[in-house]
């Protein structure tokens, strides 16, 4: 083909700038970054097991927020048979009580919002709003 | 004419059961039967409210019933007339019962305040317009609210004849003098109103308005015989607001 130098030469440093993102986080170490959020110091155990709530926290919100506002069960039987209080702020709030160091640093690294506090209150912290905000 | 077998049972079967139905159902039209069949309206567990105007203290400026509610909800305090959100006021005689026409009304009530509400209708405007579902009755008789999937488009605010729900035109938390930590409150762009304190009757304690009230105007419970609020609408004489409407309030006033 036609210059064939200057072809490959530019196919080569597009595609080395378009591949940025990938190799760069991953020789630069940034890939290892896992958020560390700082776990309650009691030693109860949660509602059902790590890692069950790692990747269904949110479902089970939701299931308990229709169990309990739209058909009146308050009370959720876990898969170890322990029975629990429906409640954001009475049940999970009352452990996990320090928002910006357990909630937010895997929400901010994630880059997500939920807006549950808009509404419902953490218990008071120093320096910090009812709704998690500095 | 010349009629099948089978067409004639057809015809015939349909003509009876044509002539049945008058019978049938002014039968069923009758209310000992209705009653033993589980169909009629008392067999249903039925939350109610009776205020006593005569024992209410509004016009010497209590405002404990108002002043409980607002309190244990978080409802905020806007300060404008426009804006503002209430769970439960205080209105003249004339606002409350408009349809009442009488120009010469008994001096004991007409110039008292009168405690309102979201009256929990039986047959509740709001909840047949809420497009989300975001309201609705529940099996004990509370119209409740979901505010998670509110939209706030208003249209139970248009829909309610008794001007019951209020929406969140501002964030409220700000204007929430007193918080309290254990309820949550709503955000902007909900609408919200009287719940008869769902959360307190589901731990067995009475509503807050009808607790905090000195002068026990405030009687509330199941519309069943042998209740209080029973006995208070059987032995007298009690209003409904714009009862014309078909909304049954459950709502009831001591005039």
């Amino acid at each position: 083909m036609y210059d064939k130098g200057k072809i490959i030469g530019g196919l080569a440093v597009f595609l080395c700038l378009a591949t940025f993102p990938v190799w760069y986080i991953a020789a630069s170490g940034k890939a290892d970054y896992r958020s560390d959020p700082v776990l309650p110091a009691s030693d109860n155990t949660c509602v059902e097991s790590t890692q069950y709530m790692k990747e269904y926290h949110m479902q089970l919100l939701q299931q308990w927020r229709d169990s309990a506002v739209r058909n009146g069960v308050s009370t959720y039987v876990a898969s170890d048979n322990t029975t629990y209080d429906i409640s954001l702020t009475g049940t999970c709030l009352k452990c996990h009580s320090n928002k910006s160091e357990f909630c937010d640093r895997c929400h901010n690294y994630t880059g997500v919002a939920p807006n549950c506090w808009n509404c419902h209150n953490i218990p008071p912290q120093p320096n910090m709003s009812l709704r998690g905000t500095p | 004419m010349n009629l099948e077998r089978r067409t004639f049972l057809k015809l015939a079967t349909l003509s009876l059961l044509a002539l049945a139905a008058k019978p049938a159902f002014d039968l069923l039209a009758r209310p000992e039967i209705a009653r033993a069949l589980g169909l009629s309206p008392e067999n249903r567990k039925r939350l109610a409210m009776v205020v006593d105007l005569k024992a209410c203290t509004a016009d010497t400026g209590c405002t404990d019933c108002i002043a409980a509610c607002h309190k244990v909800h978080n409802v905020p305090d806007i300060g404008s007339r426009k804006e503002e959100i209430k769970w439960i006021r205080e209105a003249s005689y004339d606002q409350a019962f408009p349809e009442q026409e009488n120009k010469f009304v008994k001096e004991a009530i007409r110039d008292r305040n009168v405690l309102l509400l979201c009256n929990h209708c039986d047959n509740p405007p709001c909840v047949r317009v809420c497009p989300t579902q975001a309201t609705w009755r529940r099996e004990d008789g509370i119209v409740m609210m979901d505010y998670h999937r509110c939209i706030g488009c208003r249209y139970c605010m248009a829909a309610c004849p008794y001007g019951s729900r209020s929406f969140n035109w501002r964030d409220p938390r700000p204007y929430i003098k007193d918080i309290d930590l254990s309820y949550p409150e709503r955000t902007r762009g909900v609408v919200e109103k009287c719940n008869f304190c769902d959360e307190r009757l589901a731990e067995g304690k009475p509503p807050a308005c009808v607790e905090a009230c000195k002068s026990g105007a405030l009687t509330f419970g199941e519309m069943m015989p042998g209740t209080d609020v029973y006995g208070l609408v059987s032995t007298n004489y009690t209003v409904r607001r714009k009862p014309e409407l078909g909304t049954q309030p459950q709502v009831y006033y001591l005039v």
